[in-house]
């Protein structure tokens, strides 16, 4: 098409402004995010051909194309190695039900390896269970500091203190009193489950409690005015005054946190070994064959997706909770 | 004991400054029957929307006090509705939500579908209901400000305040909405303060002009008694010698006797005043 519009800026001179501006629209919006990627891959693969590491050759986009492919595959060839286990237990319980009408069949939970698949899974349950957890908590502890002046002074030096520090300096920590006070018998969640995702929301908290803050605190005064002389009551004036006008900050908070809780998830996968993607590359790392570095790389990438995939659902979110609809998010 | 409707009495307030209080407002002194139109005209930092805000109950008198029916002003509330400068419609919610909303809080109990009919009205009265489903960034300036003046109106207001409601406006549309809140005070007779700068504005709608000097300490400087008949015509009233002996009047309090020199160098302004000031020009 480029091309095309090329020729017919050649063969027509009056054509140039209108051919122009298609060609630079064209430009804008494939041709240079491509120039871009090719670059980029260029680049990596001249520098993984001259990366000699003690696990081999650093890989290359190829090299991470063909373990991608072979991870897809492993995760089908598990899935029907899991579909036969359960059915091979189906049929072996059909023939002694058969044999002893008293036999109570038991079906025994198929214990394979989890693939790079489940691993994802598992690390985007994680995030959005920590994720939903802190918001839970943040927004409404956020309007709250917005609209009180002393619940600010009372929170505020908390937040200063808390903010700074890396969650996974906590993760200690969680696990110890997660073990301690998480005792069941029959325990819905995997200890590890719920450490990871504590971990996660204590760092999803602050972004959305600080932004929210500020939102609500910088609601227009006119607006605040009107809302004083009709007198609506505390929960009239949240809804329809300061949660409308604070919307795009705490969705600008919500963003924040979730990035941040991704990247955190996976550190914190990676140093608690909790199942998650974050296992799945420390598993590869200390496995240690030729291919653990492509491996690795297919993670890295997919971690990068996701997160970029996840800004862009809250974005999404945001457009639909929004009021003003002519706004362009970024 | 004979009292009037509304009544300002050694109304003054001072607002904290690093420098000790700055006194904005001084010994107001105001009694407005029931039913009479007032306009309050000054110099921009006068203290014409503190007053109207005290009256409101958005700010606090430091000194004196305002009653109304001989009950004290503490708070903001329905029974003295405010017009806002610049509509202040939450964008958000559509010109029948908008007005619905202050239906609703009002304190008389309605259902459903004499909430509707009681919106529908006051639109009505400002010839807004062709654009009852618009959003506020939908319709022009001039028609938002009349939803604004809708909204007001739907509570039902003992005392209508307005802040400057037209100041926004282009020349042709502040001529419509002056002439429909005639029409709407001719026919409800509201009692209304409306702060303004347009002397035109002020002898043509009001019963009486507040005429207020330049602060700091500002207070009420002269009254102005319109006494012209209704309903009045602009276009009669340019020609009319009444009309331009009372707008001669306005003219000379403003210029004259409180003619406003503005400085070269801006002086020291207390934060409030400064804050007033950008809001004005907002």
């Amino acid at each position: 098409m480029a091309t095309q519009t090329i020729v017919k800026i050649m063969t027509d001179k009056t054509a140039q402004p209108k051919g122009l501006q298609t060609l630079l629209k064209i430009s804008n919006a494939l041709l240079l995010p491509f120039i871009g990627m090719v670059v980029f891959l260029a680049l990596w693969s001249g520098v993984a051909n001259n990366l000699e590491t003690s696990l081999g050759k650093f890989p290359g986009p190829v090299a991470v194309l063909e373990q991608a492919v072979g991870l897809v595959e492993e995760h089908q060839a598990q899935a029907e190695k899991e579909a036969a286990f359960y059915e091979r237990q189906e049929l072996r319980n059909a023939d002694r039900v058969a044999k002893d009408p008293t036999y109570e069949p038991k079906i025994r939970p198929f214990t394979g390896v989890p693939t790079f698949f489940d691993q994802i899974w598992t690390s985007l349950y994680t995030v959005s269970i920590g994720f939903l957890l802190a918001s839970v908590i943040a927004v409404p502890l956020g309007i709250m500091c917005g609209l009180s002046k002393s619940a600010y002074a009372a929170i505020n030096p908390l937040i200063q203190l808390f903010k700074p520090i890396s969650p996974l300096a906590w993760l200690p920590l969680v696990t110890m009193v997660v073990s301690a006070v998480y005792v069941s018998d029959d325990p819905m969640f995997a200890k590890s489950f719920v450490t990871s995702a504590v971990t996660v929301a204590l760092c999803c908290l602050w972004p959305t409690l600080i932004n929210t803050a500020v939102g609500v605190s910088s609601v227009d005064i006119d607006l605040l005015n009107v809302s004083k002389v009709l007198r609506l009551n505390t929960w009239v004036h949240i809804k329809t005054i300061i949660l409308p006008s604070s919307i795009p900050m705490i969705f600008t908070g919500l963003r924040l946190s979730l990035g941040i809780g991704w990247m955190v998830l996976i550190a914190a996968e990676m140093l608690a070994q909790n199942p998650g993607l974050g296992k799945f590359v420390w598993d590869e790392f200390q496995n240690g064959s030729s291919q653990s570095l492509a491996r690795i790389m297919v993670a890295v990438l997919t971690i990068g997706i996701i997160g970029f995939a996840l800004d862009r659902l809250m974005l999404m979110l945001q457009q639909r909770v929004s009021w003003d609809k002519s706004v362009t998010l970024r | 004991m004979q009292t009037s409707h509304l009544e300002l009495s050694q109304v003054g307030i001072d607002f904290p400054t690093a420098n000790g209080p700055f006194t904005a407002l001084q010994d107001v002194n105001l009694k407005i029957e029931k039913g009479e139109f007032i306009s309050l005209i000054g110099h921009s930092g006068c203290g014409k929307s503190t007053v109207l805000n005290i009256v409101a109950g958005l700010h606090q008198a430091t000194h004196g006090g305002v009653l109304l029916d001989n009950q004290e002003v503490n708070e903001p509330g329905p029974e003295r509705a405010v017009v806002f400068q610049n509509h202040s419609l939450l964008p958000w919610l559509s010109v029948y939500k908008n007005v619905e909303l202050a239906v609703k809080q009002s304190k008389q109990k309605r259902t459903k579908a004499e909430i509707k009919d009681w919106v529908e009205h006051n639109l009505e009265l400002v010839h807004m209901t062709h654009a009852i489903d618009k959003l506020p960034s939908e319709i022009s300036g001039g028609m938002k400000q009349r939803v604004g003046i809708a909204r007001a109106l739907s509570m039902e207001p003992k005392v209508l305040l307005m802040d400057e409601p037209f100041g926004a406006l282009d020349a042709l549309t502040r001529a419509h909405l002056q002439d429909s809140v005639m029409e709407i005070h001719a026919e409800l007779g509201n009692t209304v303060i409306m702060i303004t700068h347009d002397v035109d504005e002020a002898v043509l709608l009001s019963d009486r002009i507040v005429m207020m000097t330049n602060g700091p300490e500002a207070t009420i400087g002269e009254i102005l008694h319109v006494d012209l008949p209704r309903p009045r015509d602009r276009i009669a009233m340019a020609d009319n010698t009444m009309y331009n002996k009372y707008r001669h009047q306005v003219l000379q309090f403003l210029y004259e006797k409180q003619r406003k020199v503005e400085p070269v160098n801006p002086r020291k302004t207390s934060k409030t005043e400064v804050k007033a000031e950008v809001k004005k020009q907002a």
